[in-house]
């Protein structure tokens, strides 16, 4: 009889399940949907009562984001909305009694996040994975001990360690440039890399290994062509973990970075404008600093979950 | 006689690729000193420089150098009512958001354990909070919980206006701050537990089906035990991140209303930049260090214990 019951009751609770879970999801979403709206809306429709979900798009945010204006008097306006040279981010910003004078920071704040997440986390996961074959293959004297501070440098509130970096870095002249957060970026990230890639190296069979020295491989060639194949997922995923950790970083950048190496996250908050806060603009901002990781994080979305789940599919 | 020529010929191998390459333990040393020399220069060298410091009356923008003043500064900050509250307010927020976010994570891996059609696509979807910036997190939850056009207040039913102001008022806002907490960690908990789920091989659920045991014996006797390791180490990573939590309140409520959200992260920096006390910083992080280090002891300590068991 149970054998009857079963499949129905299953189907059931699977479905339940499933449903629960797209509304969830749904919950989820919906700040972040909140955002991608308010990037595309005009003034007036983010500040409504109550909150508006339909609206004419504007990339009035857009415009705020990357430019900096100052407010026209009524008699410059008119002169102003006679020119003809006005392309269609001055229009948007007239439209609201603007007129552009420059370009904003922000798309140099932009791309030196690029710069320095995408180095250091090059630099971290090429370390982090030759420690961790290290600590999981060889007999290293007082393992656990180093592995404890490696994984205690981690602990640490940025702040703790930025007090003397910063004078240090000052002594050096590494304050505000791009490698000195490099490096600071590649350190902060190695600990996470070493006890993540430790973990998949853990769990590839060191048979393989002993079968290519066996074979004549030295010890780097069986390294480089059979862990490192073996351990690509974890590679992945470490990968997308530090570059979201490095791209998102901001106490370190905030407090040694001031102008030319200063990084997005620290600079959003600046984009607050003086006649209110323009929420448009940060939203816009906001966006353009996730679309990258959301990328990143959906073309390697097979090896995440292959990643996560390793135990599962060694079985 | 064929084993013997095996193990001659295996010798022979072993003398060949030792003379061509690098031994273990020239490769070993190479592939740990990089990592180690980093972590050294970067975290060892520096806390031995503030250690100097907290002892000394050192401020960084001044051209003075720095004047040993003993344990004043210690002395100063345990004396220090309102350290002693931003401690307080630090570990209920501790507290508060690692809980919530084990049993969301949790409860969220169990809900997406068995794959259905869109699983895939829905788990990838529940990560993104955890991907954003907690300063543009912050910043963002600002709008959203504003209590005239904010989305959360009309989402949990009040009418405009008439919701309370979340981060206005100084009984809420802490929980203001949680909230947008676990929304963007939980997720990372469900990661590390539907790793673990995942690991769980079938025959335990169908050995426990055939015994007939309840639906609570099996997920106490089997799913938890072998999600532990995994749920720990989740764990783990999220107290020693919500101590430091600093990114999330500057944005949401830069400490206020009142000081009732400064965690010790946002004090520190507080004493240590726009104020430039040097030394009482360096002070203030070496307590911090020690409170964080105590407490990932046990942590590790209770990680091993699991490991091995």
């Amino acid at each position: 009889m149970p054998m009857v019951e079963n499949p129905g009751r299953a189907r059931a609770a699977r479905t339940t399940r499933a449903v629960l879970a797209v509304a969830v999801c749904l919950l989820f979403l919906v700040p972040v949907i909140w955002m991608l709206m308010t990037a595309f809306k005009p003034r007036d429709a983010i500040i409504s009562v109550p909150p508006r979900v339909t609206f004419t798009p504007s990339l009035e945010g857009f415009v705020g984001l990357f430019t900096q204006r100052s407010t026209l008097t009524k008699m410059q306006m008119e002169r102003y909305q006679q020119r003809t040279d006005l392309n269609w981010m001055d229009e948007i910003a007239l439209e609201r009694g603007l007129a552009i004078i420059g370009p904003s920071k922000y798309r140099d704040r932009l791309l030196n996040s690029v710069i320095i997440a995408s180095a250091s986390t090059v630099l971290s996961v090429a370390l982090g994975v030759l420690a961790a074959y290290a600590f999981s293959r060889f007999r290293v004297k007082a393992t656990n001990d180093w592995q404890f501070f490696i994984l205690s440098t981690r602990m640490l509130p940025p702040v703790v360690i930025t007090i003397p970096i910063f004078l240090m870095y000052r002594q050096l002249g590494l304050y505000d440039t791009h490698i000195g957060m490099i490096l600071l970026y590649t350190v902060f990230n190695l600990s996470l890399a070493v006890w993540l890639l430790k973990g998949f190296i853990d769990e590839i069979p060191r048979e393989y290994e002993e079968a290519a020295l066996v074979d004549g491989y030295s010890r780097w060639q069986a390294f480089t062509k059979i862990v490192l194949p073996q351990a690509i997922t974890g590679i992945a995923a470490t990968t997308v973990f530090c570059l979201i950790f490095a791209w998102n970083e901001y106490a370190f950048a905030l407090m040694l970075t001031s102008e030319r190496a200063r990084t997005a996250p620290p600079s959003i908050p600046t984009v607050l404008g003086t006649a209110g806060i323009e929420w448009s603009a940060i939203a816009a901002g906001s966006l353009l600093f996730l679309i990258p990781v959301v990328i990143v994080t959906f073309a390697l979305r097979n090896y995440l979950l292959r990643g996560i789940t390793f135990g599962a599919l060694r079985r | 006689m064929a084993k013997e020529h095996v193990a001659l010929r295996n010798r022979d191998v072993v003398r060949r690729s030792n003379r061509q390459s690098l031994s273990d333990e020239t490769l070993k040393r190479l592939f740990l000193w990089p990592t180690l020399i980093l972590l050294i220069t970067f975290n060892i060298f520096p806390l031995l420089y503030s250690l100097y410091l907290s002892f000394t009356d050192f401020s960084a923008i001044a051209n003075v150098p720095p004047n040993w003043v003993g344990l004043r500064n210690y002395q100063e900050i345990l004396g220090s009512d309102q350290l002693w509250r931003y401690f307080q307010n630090t570990g209920r927020y501790v507290v508060l958001s690692v809980g919530l976010q084990t049993l969301v994570g949790f409860g969220l891996a169990l809900l997406l354990r068995r794959r259905f059609a869109g699983s895939g696509l829905i788990t990838t979807i529940i990560l993104v909070p955890m991907m954003l910036s907690p300063i543009v997190v912050g910043l963002f939850w600002k709008l959203i919980y504003n209590p005239s056009y904010g989305i959360f207040n009309y989402m949990l039913g009040f009418s405009a206006g008439r919701g309370p102001d979340w981060l206005g008022t100084p009984q809420l806002a802490m929980w203001g701050v949680v909230i947008v907490d676990v929304w963007m960690w939980s997720p990372y908990v469900m990661l590390l537990c539907l790793a673990g789920l995942s690991a769980i091989p079938d025959y335990l659920y169908e050995a426990a089906e055939i015994d007939r045991a309840s639906g609570w014996y099996t997920f106490r006797r089997i799913t938890l035990p072998m999600v532990a390791p995994l749920l720990m180490i989740a764990i783990l990573f999220r107290t020693i991140e919500a101590f430091k939590t600093f990114d999330l309140v500057m944005g949401l409520t830069g400490g206020g209303p009142g000081d009732s959200t400064e965690l010790v992260a946002v004090n520190l920096y507080r004493i240590a930049f726009p104020q430039w006390q040097t030394g009482k910083a360096s002070a203030l992080a070496y307590i911090v260090l020690v409170v964080i280090i105590g407490v990932s002891n046990i942590y590790i300590r209770y990680l091993n214990r699991i490991k091995e068991g």
